[in-house]
């Protein structure tokens, strides 16, 4: 009985692993953008064991015998949303699905994100059958703190399958986008007075810790101690010009790595940002014109870029219909207006990789990297093109 | 006495439409160079479209003859289409019928409109020129619709778009079923209780028509007037378009049974779940405006939804139409929606005449507006290129022979792109009352 058990669980070992890890991938495209250098004309990637073993035109690369290949028109690297709660935040909407904001306090940097990701949501399908590869996905805007963020990739089954990196921001929220469902503050000033209390009670308690003093442990202190000692950023959804100063003011005195979220009127304060430097995952560029948001404008990506701030771009969170956004489409408007076509492909890739200080795994096609490609069969940016294929870790799951 | 009042009241009106737009219609404008897209026929490459006095006189070929006193505009490289018609839409800031009843057949939405409202020039920047402006859906029966011409306007009556001239009915009839109407009574609770209270308030409507009829013209035998059975034997008579929002495919079942049973026009609003009746749909010869959005889900009607089915409706023969929802999505990015229905299969052909003359049809307003045709209104946009790229520009909005958006402009420009207070109006964002999608 034993025997047989353990014949029949190799047998399907290998029927099952052996498409998984042992493929070997050949993806050629009319253009391959590589976003490490110009795109290439006939180009080839190479993928082997769930890494890229090689890019180049097709003239200098034979396909060796053995590899499976694909062809598409463009080939990009997988795109990286650098913003999103899907996976928290279900496509139902219904009460057991929404788990992007927990409304019991205002500040609880203690909850983490994978605690509460689903890998098989359907919206997680929905963005990897538009290319996208890569999403920093967790806990929404609405709360002074709203919990932790973490990088997936948009494939696995359960969260630990699609891990890249399991704490990387805290969600904060300034301006008046506080949900109505919190005990919040009734005023902005409070809202910053409450944060600052917070910030100076984690100061004390990460020099206990860096200090090895004897100290009872808090979840939520030792978030926001990482914070303040540099291991995590504080993501920063805001939109007005003077909520976004009001976060540079926060992050100087508390001297915290920190990227803005939103910033619909961060085109207002070019300057104070860029001297800052901080970089912006920049509103959903067709987010709707009310509350905080107001002012946004199709123009913020490109004018941000062109000034030579860090941009990537966002999904974002939505509360009804429809959603989740699409980076693909907010890149096309935001290509556009302003940004450019090429532009905003770095934008959906390597800035975001870089963005989110992931680039050393994925963002360009490179030897080493992540096995992560999305394929058209036109501009990846138009309308009325197709997404042909999605690999992710060097498996074909579209 | 008010017959001179009315004439100087109209005169003013058309010195004020003139002097917006700073020449008299009696020039006429020829564009030339462009590629026409009249809907009404193939595309004309290098094109000649003239207009006159607010209408069409001539779509042609190259080797049309233009006017010698006509003002020419070279408009070489570009794409000249008809303006937009969208038939459901939340611009203008409006209201509809409040909570004290789940069927306002008496309220008109274009007593509230703000005809100074930024979310009209928005809609000019998206080239969009006609406009079918609702109430909301948190009601069986939310109130009267109103068909507007965006022209620039001081009053909503310079907007309208009349389409009975003898009843003066300019809109048509919003109702919606599945979730968004269900509530604590007055409202319905079920889907059953949605339909009957629909079915009583027609059959109510059915005696007063009856009552009318009987009096014979005699005034002392008419029924006392009700403003809400009024509106609503509009509808039994047919004059007045029923625009109903539903979701689910058995919920699309159901506005079609009732209009059946009381013989009333019907226009599907949004139809997420078409795809799976779009054999139904087409058997009972109903035409359906959908929606096209960035994802399925957000409420549980809409989790089925596809961007097919524009292609699913068009296979099965039921005429298409699109609508924003706008602030669902956005009126600057209507042509957009199409396109996504293109990405999902449906044709090219299919989806400009979407974004046009199926719309017009479905307003009745189509012997005015959605072709580019001789003896039309000349409501037209000239795009920066194809209709469907994501890199296009609306560069220009006409409406009746006068450029009413350019985006070469920039007090224009901004209500396409956005920025530091564009937008000052309300947008209808559909989370406070009880949602509209």
């Amino acid at each position: 009985m034993r025997y047989i058990k353990s014949f029949v669980f190799v047998f399907a070992f290998i029927l099952l692993v052996q498409p998984l890890q042992a493929q070997q991938i050949a993806v050629k495209g009319e253009t391959v953008y590589t976003m490490a250098g110009d795109p290439i004309n006939d180009g080839v990637v190479l993928i082997k064991n769930g890494k890229i073993e090689r890019v180049g035109p097709a003239s200098n690369i034979t396909v060796p015998s053995g590899y499976t290949i694909h062809e598409a028109k463009v080939v990009s690297p997988g795109l990286i949303d650098a913003h999103s709660v899907v996976g928290l935040a279900g496509h139902l909407n219904q009460d057991n699905d929404q788990d992007q904001l927990e409304t019991s306090s205002a500040i609880q940097p203690e909850l983490r994100a994978m605690d509460a990701y689903n890998a098989r949501e359907a919206l997680v399908g929905h963005l990897r059958d538009h290319g996208i590869t890569t999403v920093h996905t967790g806990h929404g805007p609405g709360a002074l703190i709203s919990g932790q963020t973490m990088i997936v990739k948009t494939t696995g089954e359960t969260v630990e399958e699609a891990l890249v990196d399991s704490t990387t921001m805290l969600a904060f929220t300034m301006g008046s986008m506080i949900s109505g469902a919190i005990k919040k503050p009734g005023t902005r000033s409070k809202g910053v007075a409450m944060l600052r209390q917070q910030l100076i009670k984690a100061r004390s308690y990460a020099k206990k810790r860096a200090n090895g003093d004897d100290y009872s442990v808090n979840l939520g202190m030792e978030a926001l101690a990482d914070l303040l000692d540099g291991k995590i950023k504080a993501l920063v959804t805001v939109h007005k010009a003077n909520d976004i100063m009001t976060a540079l003011r926060l992050q100087q005195e508390f001297d915290f790595p920190m990227v803005v979220d939103g910033g619909a009127e961060a085109y207002l304060i070019i300057d104070e940002l860029k001297a800052a430097g901080v970089p912006v995952i920049v509103h959903p560029t067709m987010m709707r014109t009310y509350g905080d948001g107001k002012n946004a404008s199709f123009e913020t990506a490109g004018k941000l870029y062109q000034a030579g701030i860090p941009v990537a771009f966002q999904s974002g969170y939505e509360g009804y219909v429809p959603k989740t956004r699409v980076i693909l489409f907010e890149a096309g408007v935001a290509a556009a207006n302003g940004l450019g076509k090429e532009n905003a492909l770095k934008v959906l890739t390597i800035e975001a990789a870089k963005l989110l200080g992931i680039n050393n795994r994925v963002g360009s096609l490179e030897a080493g990297k992540d096995a992560d490609i999305a394929m058209f069969d036109g501009d990846p940016l138009e309308y009325t093109s197709h997404i042909t294929g999605v690999i992710i870790d060097g498996v074909k799951v579209k | 006495m008010i017959k001179p009042i009315r004439s100087i009241l109209l005169a003013s009106i058309c010195a004020l439409l003139f002097s917006l737009n700073g020449y008299t219609q009696s020039i006429p404008q020829a564009f030339k160079g462009a590629q026409i897209i009249p809907i009404s026929g193939e595309p004309i490459n290098n094109g000649v479209l003239i207009v006159e006095n607010g209408t069409i006189t001539t779509v042609g070929g190259a080797s049309t003859n233009i006017p010698s006193d006509a003002n020419v505009h070279n408009v070489s490289g570009k794409v000249i289409m008809p303006g937009l018609v969208d038939t459901h839409s939340h611009i203008g800031e409006g209201d509809g019928g409040d909570r004290s009843s789940a069927l306002h057949p008496d309220v008109r939405i274009m007593d509230t409109i703000d005809p100074r409202s930024d979310t009209f020039r928005k809609a000019l920047a998206g080239g969009i020129t006609s406009v079918n402006v609702m109430p909301g859906s948190g009601h069986l029966m939310s109130g009267q619709t109103v068909y507007l011409k965006l022209r620039p306007a001081n009053t909503i009556e310079d907007m309208l778009l009349v389409i009975d001239e003898e009843e003066n009915i300019y809109g048509g009839m919003k109702m919606a079923n599945g979730t968004n109407p269900i509530g604590n009574p007055p409202f319905p609770g079920t889907r059953a209780k949605s339909a009957a209270l629909v079915r009583s308030l027609f059959v109510k409507a059915r005696e007063y028509q009856a009552k009318i009829d009987a009096a014979g013209g005699d005034e002392s035998k008419m029924p006392p007037r009700d403003i809400g059975m009024e509106a609503l034997v509009q509808v039994l008579e047919g004059k007045r378009t029923v625009h109903n929002h539903t979701h689910r495919h058995d919920d699309i079942l159901t506005a079609i049974r009732l209009s059946q049973e009381f013989g009333y026009d019907l226009v599907l609003q949004h139809v997420s779940e078409a795809w799976k009746v779009a054999d139904e749909i087409a058997e009972a010869g109903v035409p359906a405006s959908i929606i096209t959005l960035d994802s399925f889900g957000g409420k549980l009607e809409a989790v089925d939804l596809k961007n097919a089915n524009g292609k699913y409706l068009e296979d099965a023969g039921v005429m298409v139409g699109l609508h924003t929802d706008d602030g669902i999505t956005d009126s600057r990015l209507f042509l957009r929606s199409a396109a996504l229905a293109i990405r999902e299969g449906m044709s090219r052909k299919g989806a400009l005449e979407s974004l046009t003359i199926a719309n017009a049809k479905m307003m009745r307003i189509d012997d005015r507006v959605g072709t580019l045709e001789k003896g039309k209104d000349a409501d037209f946009i000239i795009l920066s290129g194809d209709p469907f790229s994501v890199y296009t520009h609306v560069e220009q909005t006409w409406i009746e022979g006068h450029n009413v958006w350019n985006r070469a402009n920039e007090e224009d420009r901004k209500f396409a792109t956005g920025g530091y207070e564009v937008f000052r109006g309300e947008v209808h964002t559909h989370h406070t009352d009880g949602g509209s999608q």
